[in-house]
């Protein structure tokens, strides 16, 4: 299966060509060339996961880890050197098809999206960039190749949120993800550092192998503050992928993140950059569970924490990406829960496979809702829901798909979210009471806070738009990635995913827990009543329950002040009571300090160079003066 | 001829060229050519040298020849490379050829070419040297120019920071001497050569207890060792384009280079028990440095700051004895060199037409210059170890080597160290966003022109030396860590 390397290839010989010719070409013949190009990535991709799926994934009833490519890149020592190459097995492949589908989508819809954008060229440039890194991200081999794609896309994605550049909305926000997701990473990097250096190796097969035997046995009785290195470092790892994957308290860039292009947060700041940390978790998801079973607990808890703390904010944002930037948040944090909870081996390990189903149908309805959420604002040039509603009659394809969309978030059956959700509230429902409630009650919040999205864009009273700034249905460049999204959504669910994907790479088989289903469809269908009893006419209501809740209402419409805290910290504390005392240090003390030395020679120089008058009288006194000392001296000593 | 001397003789028969040359177009022929010749012939003495490598494996020096020139102190003008002394000379002369486009319009070219010459003299001859007078005299020929290539060409307060970074850098230079008298006579006064020293005579220990400290404080001082960095920011505010770069470039590199070569290799019981004391000066300056960058508003400042931060880096891998840490010292010498240089002639660029280097004065210039300001970006992301570029394959090697130390001590400054990638991502995203992006600050500025071919030969020559180190780092990582070994061997022996 060389072939799979072309997938790879493709994305980064586009970023080139794009990157370097760009400003060349016509912009139409730049977006064709970029999206042909993904096509063929795709279609690429789609053959490797027929053949891996269909002809060589599996060694008997399991399924193996296949290396079609792997070259060493970097030595450092004798054991440890930096591998590039492409590993399939059954999560890779799955990301494959997922990353080249929605890429291939927002391709597409961009073309008439971003239409007569100034900068077309480098968008279709930074966009391989992006699929390129978010590619070899998942293929890695290493934890190390992980590690360089994984600062790959943080930097695609730091230039696509700072696409608008003239913008400083944009430039403060990319900054902020870029900075954040940088401090996550270097506990990352400090998890790598400590974690090589005691297994001697950064490749993902002999770390998992034989259910992590090496780095339960390499790690053997080292401590640090109470807890094993081994725990620190696979820590330090999830710090990363919380980074990324916009974690509580590590989630503060995500929403900011909006600022960029609308396909781009569809693309990465939903269906897939931000998943990364997921997927970390689930890469060495054997090393966490035999090695560092308390690191899991606290992915767990963890993650239910910031499924609620998302999903109370999504309720009450106004502007409808916003809106969607928490609901991933909290969709995100299902998933990390998931592997959280989950056991090895078997239906025990249901909550890993769980965590990718919902993975994989995340991704195309949350996609989906994206793209929907871009077609509106292309309709009506706004994020702001007070400038929406009633949209249903001059777009019906949006508001098709994007109420489907809803209803696979919302968990309906026979919707996609519906059986990756189920999974993992069955995950969690026997041996973490408090987890599975919490995130029970998250399905109902999320089911009421999209479709209150829902209604107050496409119903919520009779809103009439003025004539010459008239909304209408979307070109079929993006209409048509809808549909085909929106297709995905219905069907996606099902899927055997257990057949394909499990923690020990053994089918097994589920069922659906009916007690766990019923409780799941009962909270999803009572949110989405209240939001229709809220919204579906425009009242009042909703504005005077938000005043009865009062402080709560305010905190969480500011997002419990985090950004403000945020602020306060890489301004007050960073920047004034450590960078600029230290910058006033060198300069005064320091520096003070050789210009002090400079001046004290030049002073002293100048105290005695009145010796060197040139009088030759004074000369004399000073000789005779001192040869009287000198026989003084010598007389009376 | 041994290809070695062609390093010197070539600037010098520039030096002889530009004495005879009338008008502008002639000088920048001369110049143009010479740089030009001293980069074939550095590629040309790569190749060589790896092919003598596979011939003769177990030599430590290839090209090695020596003519005695005062015998009475066996001071001779020994010359000779491994590795470490191709990555240098390699980088020494992109970063000449580079300033060479990035000075086109200069003022009274002819003088100021001249001296750019002898500086190349001076800094080719070093790296060349295995004698250690030798050495140090080329050490000193290289220093004397960049006083009147500041005082004369710079801007701001020009004589100040020339004088400050003249004598700054000669007191560093009195410890060396020092250092270097103290390994002649303390190793039995036979032989001022390395190899020979190293090799075959010995410094007993209680003397390499005061002359290792010397030597690396000497070296040191110009490797922008805290807390004797300060005539880095100022001597580069002052510094005209070419100068700021050759400086930051190659000449800060002499420093690690000497730490290296001689500190180390001729002194590793020294180093070996003395060492922590610089370690924790160099992990200082890694941090200080960053945050120092963080609140300055001069791009040059902000820039000198960094190479505060990164050059503390390759000292602070060297000091960790062991050879993956070192190798990756070589590589971020190489990498800072190459990349600050690109800075440097992207400020120049941008100075040459705003006349500010104030961040707060600039703004949306990603609109007005683009090609300047995507490298600029570049420059910048190189800075902050994005990998592809030469700066991850570097301190990711040091980071991983540093690492190898397991003791408590060690580990907790590599993590603290570690901690700069965040602090340098806040610097470079905070000048990059307010100078490129954003809204155009000043009307004045929205006529001004991008760079010029020079200019752009300049920076593109930068950037793909930046791209295939970050792209293919193993040719590099391999030459250099072959290199190493010889050090790796006397320290194993204590």
């Amino acid at each position: 299966m060389e072939y799979s390397l072309f997938i790879l290839i493709a994305p980064f010989f586009l970023f080139l060509v794009l990157g370097l010719l760009g400003m060349k070409m016509q912009p139409k013949v730049a977006g064709i060339i970029g999206t042909a190009g993904m096509g063929l990535c795709a279609i690429c991709a789609y053959a490797v996961a027929y053949q891996y799926f269909f002809q060589t994934g599996k060694a008997g009833e399991e399924w193996q880890q296949l290396i079609p490519v792997n070259f060493e890149w970097l030595r450092f020592t004798e054991y440890l050197h930096i591998d590039l190459g492409i590993l399939l097995d059954p999560i890779s492949v799955m990301m494959l098809a997922v990353i080249t589908t929605v890429s291939l989508m927002v391709h597409i819809y961009s073309l008439g999206y971003m239409h007569g954008e100034t900068g077309f060229q480098r968008y279709y440039a930074l966009l391989s960039l992006f699929s390129f890194s978010m590619l070899g991200l998942v293929v890695a081999t290493n934890i190390f190749q992980m590690y360089i794609f994984w600062e790959l896309v943080g930097v695609s994605s730091y230039s696509l949120i700072g696409f608008y550049y003239t913008k400083p909305s944009a430039v403060s926000a990319s900054k902020k993800a870029f900075i954040v997701t940088r401090f996550a990473d270097l506990g990352f990097l400090i998890g790598i550092l400590i974690l090589s250096y005691y297994t001697k190796t950064f490749d993902f097969g002999t770390l998992t192998a034989n259910h992590a035997e090496l780095v339960t046995n390499s790690f053997a009785g080292g401590t640090f503050m109470g807890l094993s290195l081994a725990t620190w470092a696979l820590a330090l790892i999830f710090m990363g992928g919380a980074g990324k994957s916009a974690m509580f308290p590590l989630h503060i860039w995500l929403p900011d993140a909006m600022e960029g292009p609308t396909p781009v947060s569809a693309l990465i700041h939903a269906a897939t950059m931000v998943v990364a940390g997921v997927f970390l978790v689930a890469r060495l998801f054997p090393v966490y569970f035999f090695a560092a079973p308390d690191v899991l607990t606290l992915i767990a808890y963890v993650g239910t924490f910031t499924a609620l703390f998302a999903a109370i904010i999504a309720i009450t944002q106004t502007d409808i990406k916003r809106v969607l930037a928490f609901s991933t948040i909290s969709q995100i944090a299902y998933m990390m829960v998931a592997l959280g909870v989950s056991d090895y081996g078997g239906h025990d390990g249901l909550g890993y496979m769980a965590s990718m189903f919902h993975l994989f149908t995340h991704a195309f309805f949350k996609a989906l809702l994206f793209l929907g959420a871009g077609s509106v604002i292309h309709a009506v040039h706004s994020n702001e829901m007070s400038q929406m509603g009633n949209l249903r009659k001059y777009m019906p394809v949006t508001n098709i798909t994007f109420a489907i969309a809803c209803l696979a978030i919302a968990g309906i059956p026979p919707f996609s979210g519906f059986f990756s959700k189920d999974e993992i509230l069955a995950a969690a429902f026997h041996n973490h009471p408090l987890i599975f409630w919490t995130l029970w009650a998250v399905a109902g919040l999320t089911a009421f806070y999209m479709w209150r999205l829902y209604y107050c864009i496409f119903w919520n009273g009779n809103k009439t738009y003025s004539e010459h700034h008239k909304p209408h249905e979307s070109p079929w460049t993006m209409a048509v990635p809808l549909i085909i999204l929106a297709v995905f959504s219905v069907f996606s669910g099902l899927i055997p995913f257990a057949g394909f994907i499990s923690s020990d790479n053994m089918p097994f088989h589920t069922h659906i827990d009916w007690l766990v289903a019923s409780l799941s469809i009962g909270i999803g269908v009572t949110g989405i009543a209240v939001a229709t009893v809220l919204y579906l006419r425009k009242s009042n209501r909703p504005a005077e329950i938000a005043q009865s809740l009062g402080g709560l209402y305010r905190a969480a419409l500011h997002k419990f002040y985090l950004d403000e805290i945020w602020m306060w910290f890489t301004q007050t504390v960073i920047f004034k009571y450590i960078c600029m005392p230290i910058a006033w240090f060198d300069r005064h003390i320091i520096d003070g300090a050789m210009n002090g030395l400079a001046w004290t020679t030049q002073k002293s120089a100048d105290s005695v160079k009145g010796l060197q008058s040139g009088q030759v009288q004074f000369y004399a006194w000073v000789f005779v003066a001192g040869s009287v000392l000198i026989a003084v001296l010598v007389l009376f000593l | 001829m041994n290809i070695l001397s062609l390093f010197v003789a070539v600037p010098i028969v520039m030096i002889v060229f530009l004495f005879l040359s009338k008008g502008m177009k002639q000088i920048r022929a001369i110049m143009v050519t010479g740089a030009s010749a001293l980069l074939v012939l550095a590629a040309t003495l790569t190749v060589l040298f790896l092919k003598e490598r596979t011939a003769s494996p177990d030599a430590e020096m290839l090209f090695v020849s020596s003519i005695s020139w005062f015998a009475p102190l066996n001071i001779a003008y020994s010359v000779g490379v491994d590795g470490i002394s191709i990555a240098m000379l390699a980088l020494a002369s992109i970063i000449v050829f580079t300033g060479v486009f990035s000075s086109w319009n200069m003022d009274m070219a002819k003088e100021y070419f001249l001296w750019y010459c002898l500086l190349s003299v001076g800094v080719f001859g070093f790296f060349i040297s295995i004698d250690l007078f030798t050495m140090f005299m080329f050490y000193e020929i290289a220093l004397i120019p960049m006083y009147l290539l500041i005082g004369l060409w710079g801007t701001g307060k020009k004589e100040y920071s020339a004088m400050k970074l003249t004598l700054m850098l000669m007191g560093g230079s009195a410890f060396l001497l020092l250092g270097i008298v103290g390994i002649y006579y303390t190793s039995g006064h036979a032989s001022m050569n390395l190899l020979d020293i190293a090799n075959h005579l010995h410094i007993p220990y209680e003397h390499q207890r005061w002359i290792f400290p010397a030597t690396f404080l000497g070296f040191g001082v110009l490797g922008a060792l805290f807390p004797f960095h300060t005539w880095s920011p100022d001597g580069h505010a002052s510094a005209p384009t070419a100068v700021s770069m050759l400086h930051a470039g190659v000449l800060m590199k002499l420093g690690g280079y000497g730490c290296f070569r001689v500190a180390i290799y001729l002194m590793p019981e020294a180093a070996h028990e003395l060492g922590w004391i610089f370690l924790i000066l160099t992990g200082i300056s890694v941090v200080y440095g960053a945050f120092s960058a963080v609140v300055q508003t001069d791009l040059k400042y902000i820039n000198a700051y960094s190479s505060v931060s990164h050059c503390g880096l390759v000292l602070f891998a060297i000091l960790m004895l062991n050879r993956t840490a070192m190798t990756g010292a070589v590589m971020q010498m190489l990498s800072h060199g190459l990349m600050t240089a690109l800075f440097f002639a992207l400020i120049g660029l941008i100075y040459g037409r705003t006349h500010t280097r104030d961040i707060r004065e600039m703004g949306g210039l990603m609109k007005i210059m683009p090609f300047a300001s995507v490298c600029y970006v570049i420059a910048g992301l190189a800075s902050l170890g994005l990998p592809g570029l030469s700066g991850f394959v570097a301190e990711m090697t040091i980071f991983i080597g540093s690492f190898q130390n397991a003791d408590t001590f060690h580990r907790v400054l590599t993590i603290i160290a570690c901690c700069s990638i965040v602090i340098t991502a806040v610097y470079i995203l905070r000048t990059v966003g307010k100078i490129l992006y954003g809204p155009v600050q000043n009307e004045h500025h929205l006529h001004l022109t991008d760079a010029a071919w020079y200019e752009r030969v300049s920076a593109a020559g930068l950037i793909v030396a930046i791209a295939a180190m970050g792209l293919y780092p193993s040719g590099v990582s391999g030459m250099i860590s072959r290199s190493v070994i010889p050090i790796m061997e006397k320290l194993a022996g204590i």
